[in-house]
């Protein structure tokens, strides 16, 4: 079935919310036949994304949302989520697996969207992120 | 209801401390807060030296939970004690790998292995 479906959710700056809509999304994905390993990928870019917007853009301020849109078919999802934080410069964040920063306890958010998304981009200044992944598409690798 | 509140199962081997994660995802912020306090205290309140870290249950975690292992570990090492992973599932491994964690962390296969001369 080569159908794509598109959904629109706006959620407050609450994380449990943000869990309600990666099952949600998660299901989609089961709908469409992804793969377990896939759904895991994905799965896992959503929870860093979606407690990221909300923690780091919105600074869990319960007055403002995060915009979660998705479109699923049976061979590609794309999820862009959006806060209404001042955004930052993706640029700026530390490579966690520098061996300085190998022992400090964050960063490694941004790093896992990148492994398992085939794609992770951000826009309007950085509190729009924009992620895609064709399934059954094999992470990169070195050798 | 104080259900909910334990998120690591305890056990005594010999001299090591065998601490298994009951949750199946270990993504929630009060959660991993409860675990990092948990697994702080059995170093900094009850000074157990040698301490593995069973996985077997676990099928989700996100990079707050890995945070909270990296702390572990460093009050691990400046109490000179040790610290071992183990029965890590393929997929929670490669977030261990991608990561580079696998190289900071002492991960072993099973736990029979993690306990092995430790």
């Amino acid at each position: 079935m080569s159908t794509t479906e598109s959904f629109d959710v706006t959620i407050p700056s609450d994380t449990a919310k943000g869990r309600e809509v990666q099952d949600q999304i998660v299901e989609s994905l089961e709908a469409h036949g992804f793969s377990a390993r896939d759904v895991f990928g994905v799965r896992l870019a959503l929870e860093e994304a979606i407690v990221n917007a909300i923690k780091h853009g919105n600074r869990m301020d319960p007055e403002k949302n995060v915009r979660i849109q998705w479109e699923v078919n049976a061979s590609y999802v794309k999820v862009t989520i959006e806060d209404q934080g001042e955004g930052f410069d993706v640029e700026d964040v530390p490579d966690p697996t520098d061996d300085e920063n190998l022992d400090k306890p964050g960063g490694r958010g941004i790093m896992l969207m990148r492994s398992f998304m085939s794609h992770v981009a951000y826009d309007g200044g950085g509190n729009i992120l924009i992620m895609d992944k064709r399934c059954g598409e094999e992470e990169e690798s070195d050798d | 209801m104080s259900a909910g509140q334990r998120r690591l199962d305890i056990e005594e081997v010999g001299d090591i401390t065998v601490a298994t994660f009951t949750d199946k995802k270990i993504l929630d912020e009060g959660n991993i807060q409860i675990i990092g306090n948990q697994l702080f205290s059995l170093v900094e309140e009850e000074g157990r030296g040698k301490i593995v870290l069973d996985f077997a249950n676990v099928e989700y975690l996100s990079s707050a939970a890995l945070g909270k292992l990296i702390t572990m570990d460093k009050k691990v090492k400046s109490a000179k004690g040790k610290l071992r992973l183990c029965s890590v599932r393929p997929d929670i491994y490669e977030v261990f790998a991608i990561t580079k964690l696998n190289k900071l962390f002492d991960m072993r296969e099973t736990r029979e292995q993690a306990l092995e001369g430790l």
